[in-house]
């Protein structure tokens, strides 16, 4: 523990310098297949994982990590969320993620608004995420716009690849912004895609013979072309068994969309659908209540059911309550496992619990250098001092694209001044020495 | 504070089961005197059924801070007969060997919406705030609540026993919270804990500044909100007074009943707290307005049972603690407005430390279901910190402390002899992510099995509905 916190202080001090590295020790769940390795050796050189294996010898000149008792995982991977594009929910200053009042839909694109400043980004770093898929929300229109992917380094280019995926929102949410229902929405969504099509065919015939108050403007038909073309997925939101087999059929008439599905709760009713559809799904597994009339079936067996049934299944942040937040990943997919001791429960085991918070988003993301600990894979790494599932179990040590990453975050600034209250000399506000 | 709440409930309960005082008038009649009523919607509640149980080899935390282990434990007319590390096991008792599992007291939720913001979240069923006066202290939770709420079974197969069921926090003054068993009924007075103090709630910050300041009101500042709330305690200062002259006066045969004051209920309200019968909880997430709203108790005469969120509470832990005052927290929300901008994973351990009342609240229906999970992290985040929390320590956050914030600490909240059987029957240790409960009593009868689908409520909402009772 002393080597390991004296060497992570004196990386900090070249965080962007990525060297060779070698963790030993530890046991390393490598989340491919279901892996775990005792006593483990993970090597990472030039941003890269170079070896993992057993009895690995350290290669000269190597910053060494102990990791003897704990636990060494890839970095994790939000299969949805906010992160750099939202601060602050409640202040509409820090809030890019939606826009009600904007004429534009699809072509929206959420990339130029992300902050590597963001306070929650070291939040949710600290919590051993690595990486964020980040989309935008429900704003004016079903489409919702681009989104994109980052990484979660201490670092300020932090944009992986801009417009990703665009979103779209169908059930009770698209329904309402689409002018009163599911039919409204689906119609905006068939005009959309053919519009999208149209403007491929020709772009510079695009505005001749169209209605003045057309729904799409020529950007968002722009936007939705490599939708329709599936150059990138369309992730649609629906939680209705009834929307999801619609959402299905659609490939019918858009034969190359790439389907992705989130939220999806009563997913587990069409479960046989959605894998052999070959669709994957993001959502959380704790949500059971009939919060509304789209997501009566609501079960925390619905992961376990649709994993069981082939779906890929990735975790992701799409609604639920302030607690979904990125670091609560693992906690969220040790539910899963929990929910599998549960007579007539269906649940997950460690190992697939541990592939929805890493492999499987990377997979359903094209992320093809992350998600595992592999040779040749991006050296994202997270060593846990316990079981990276368990609710007190926490990283020590973080390591994106090779380099270990600083553990300060504004939260733990404030822990430290408020930690001890007794009167000093000045006020609370002035500078304290940070305690051991 | 304890015996404090006890005292209250006891007047409570003598408020509504003796008949009004009478007193001799001067001409040698006797008059009767008019009295507000404490207790006008008593609870109907009564406990099912039970057999003496008795549950051996588990690790038990027993709410007080307190571990035994091994340990057992021997539920008895509907109440905890003994704990131990052995008890004794009478001829027919039912014997459960629990090797390797865990047995809590039921967790208490001191903070949450269920029934007045039902699932499903439609408008229909939207009850929960009065938004339409920032002071509705005469509003009352529980005529709100929905008992077909599907939430209540949630949070039951959550372990959670007893919760308190608040008003939103649009209002300075949101109206009376309830406390409620967590068994359905067929109305909220079958579900009401017998005898429980009502609470009013409070609401400072951004909500009601929010609320009102939109629709060109006031309050649409912080100063706003404090200008309202003490001209509204002024006013019910004065109810007061013209109660208390009259009640002097009748006692001592110089008024009649036609001198009554006539009844405002939310003076009533407002009043029952100014006597100590009703217990302030009081949403306030920052420290300085905190120390705002203790200011104002003092001006007034009344005390703060809670503050609920309390998102900086490690910041004033120690002016909480020489208050008296519990703080009912997340383990880890912060950031998603303003006033939560400062909420650290450390806060609950830290408000512990320092030796005041730290609880651990939902304020959420999912939240709920796994609030010994937010323990669970609260624990970790000061075990990191150096703190040495121990999980039956950590017990307590979800038990005693928030039966202290209710008031209700004499009767529920830990397994000792006397109090209510309301027990939890863990798979694991309720702080690991992989436990969940398999059994619930609630006095002494077994309102949750996860193994028996007989005793998993399925609420009339749900029936005949997808997925309708599947193990959630």
């Amino acid at each position: 523990m002393k080597r390991l916190a004296a060497i992570l202080l004196a990386t900090l001090a070249l965080p962007t310098k990525a060297a060779t590295i070698a963790i030993i020790g530890g046991t390393v769940a490598t989340a491919v297949g279901d892996t775990v390795i005792a006593g483990g050796t993970v090597i990472v050189r030039d941003g890269r994982i170079a070896a993992v294996g057993a009895g690995l010898p350290v290669p000269p000149g190597a910053m060494v990590l102990d990791a003897t008792g704990k636990y060494v995982t890839p970095g994790l991977i939000v299969g949805m969320s906010t992160l750099g594009i939202v601060e602050v929910e409640g202040v509409g200053e820090t809030d890019d993620a939606s826009a009600r009042g904007s004429p534009f839909s699809a072509a929206l694109d959420i990339a130029p608004a992300i902050n590597a400043a963001s306070p929650p980004i070291a939040v949710n770093r600290l919590g051993g995420v690595t990486r964020a898929i980040v989309g935008p929300e429900i704003g004016g229109a079903i489409f919702a716009g681009q989104g994109a992917i980052i990484s979660l380094a201490d670092r300020p280019d932090i944009l992986m690849r801009p417009r990703a995926f665009q979103l779209i929102e169908l059930g009770e949410n698209g329904a309402r912004v689409a002018g009163g229902s599911r039919p409204a929405a689906w119609l905006n969504l068939r005009n959309g895609f053919a519009e999208a099509q149209r403007y491929a065919r020709n772009p510079a015939a695009f505005d001749s013979g169209r209605e003045r108050d057309s729904l799409i403007k020529r950007l968002d038909a722009a936007a939705l072309v490599p939708v329709v073309e599936g150059r990138i997925p369309a992730v649609f939101h629906a939680e209705r068994a009834s929307d999801i087999t619609a959402i299905l059929a659609l490939r019918r008439e858009f034969p190359q969309l790439r389907i992705i599905l989130i939220g999806a709760r009563e997913a587990w009713l069409v479960a046989g659908e959605i894998a052999a559809a070959k669709v994957p799904v993001i959502t959380l597994p704790l949500f059971d209540l009939p919060d509304a009339f789209e997501t009566l079936a609501s079960t925390r067996s619905n992961v376990g059911r649709l994993v069981a049934a082939g779906v890929k299944v990735g975790l992701g942040i799409f609604g639920g309550d302030s607690g979904a937040q990125p670091r609560n990943l693992p906690y969220f997919a040790g539910n899963s496992v929990a929910q599998a001791a549960v007579p007539g429960g269906i649940g997950l085991s460690r190992g697939e619990a541990l592939a929805t918070i890493t492999r499987v988003p990377a997979q359903i993301f094209g992320l093809d250098d992350l998600g595992t600990l592999a040779p040749g894979k991006r050296g994202d790494v997270v060593v846990w001092d316990g079981d990276p599932l368990e609710l007190t179990s926490a990283p020590v040590a973080v390591l994106i694209d090779g380099v270990p990453q600083s553990m300060v975050s504004r939260q733990t600034l404030l822990r430290d001044r408020y930690r001890d209250l007794a009167p000093g000399a000045l006020p609370l506000q002035y500078p304290r020495p940070t305690p051991p | 504070m304890r015996w404090r709440a006890l005292i209250l409930v006891s007047m409570l309960a003598g408020c509504a089961t003796t008949p009004p005082p009478r007193a001799s008038s001067a001409g040698g009649k006797t008059s009767e005197i008019i009295a507000i009523p404490n207790d006008p919607w008593p609870s109907t509640y009564r406990a099912y059924p039970g057999v003496t149980t008795v549950i051996r080899n588990a690790i038990v935390y027993d709410g007080t801070g307190k571990k035994f282990s091994p340990g057992a434990i021997r539920l008895e007319n509907g109440k905890v007969a003994e704990i131990g590390t052995t008890v004794t096991e009478p001829v027919g008792a039912t014997i459960i060997d629990a090797t390797g599992k865990y047995v809590t007291p039921g967790i208490i939720d001191i903070h949450s919406h269920l029934g007045v913001y039902a699932s499903p979240q439609v408008d229909a069923l939207s009850d929960g705030n009065e938004a339409t006066s920032p002071a509705r202290p005469e509003v009352w939770a529980e005529h709100s609540v929905w008992p077909q709420d599907p939430g209540f079974a949630r949070a039951l197969a959550g372990g959670v026993t007893t919760m308190h069921v608040l008003p939103g926090s649009a209002n300075l003054f949101g109206g009376r919270g309830t406390t409620l068993k967590n068994v359905y009924g067929r109305n909220v007075q079958d579900m009401k804990f017998p005898q429980a103090p009502y609470s009013l709630k409070m609401a400072c910050g951004e909500n009601p500044k929010r609320t009102y300041g939109g629709k060109g009101q006031m309050p649409a500042t912080r100063m706003g909100n404090i200008a309202y709330a003490r001209q509204v305690w002024a006013d019910a200062t004065a109810y007061k007074r013209r109660w208390d002259d009259y009640t002097r006066r009748a006692v001592a045969g110089t008024a009649k009943p036609g001198d009554a004051p006539r009844r405002e209920l939310a003076n009533d309200t407002l009043m029952g707290v100014l006597n100590g019968q009703i217990l302030i909880q009081n949403h306030c997430y920052r420290a300085d307005e905190m120390a705002n709203m203790i200011s104002m108790s003092h001006e007034f005469g009344y005390r703060i049972t809670t503050f609920h969120h309390a998102s900086e509470s490690y910041k004033i832990a120690d002016i909480l603690k020489s208050e008296a005052i519990c703080s009912a927290m997340w383990a880890d929300w912060y950031g998603f407005k303003m006033e939560s901008y400062d909420g650290i994973r450390e806060n609950i351990a830290l408000v512990d430390h320092a030796g005041a009342c730290a609880i651990v609240h939902s304020d959420d229906p999912n939240g709920i279901q796994r609030l010994n999970q937010e323990a669970a992290k609260a624990m970790a985040a000061g075990n990191r910190l150096g703190l040495a929390i121990t999980p039956e320590h950590a017990m307590m956050w979800l038990s005693l402390n928030p039966a202290r914030g209710l008031g209700i600490a004499a009767r529920t909240g830990s397994l000792e002899p006397g109090k209510m059987a309301d027990v939890v029957l863990w798979n694991a240790s309720p702080f690991s992510v992989y436990a969940r409960p398999e059994k619930v009593w609630i006095d002494g009868a077994v309102i949750y099995d996860w193994a028996d689908a007989r005793r998993r409520p399925v609420t009339d909402f749900e029936l005949g509905q997808p997925g309708a009772g599947d193990p959630k």
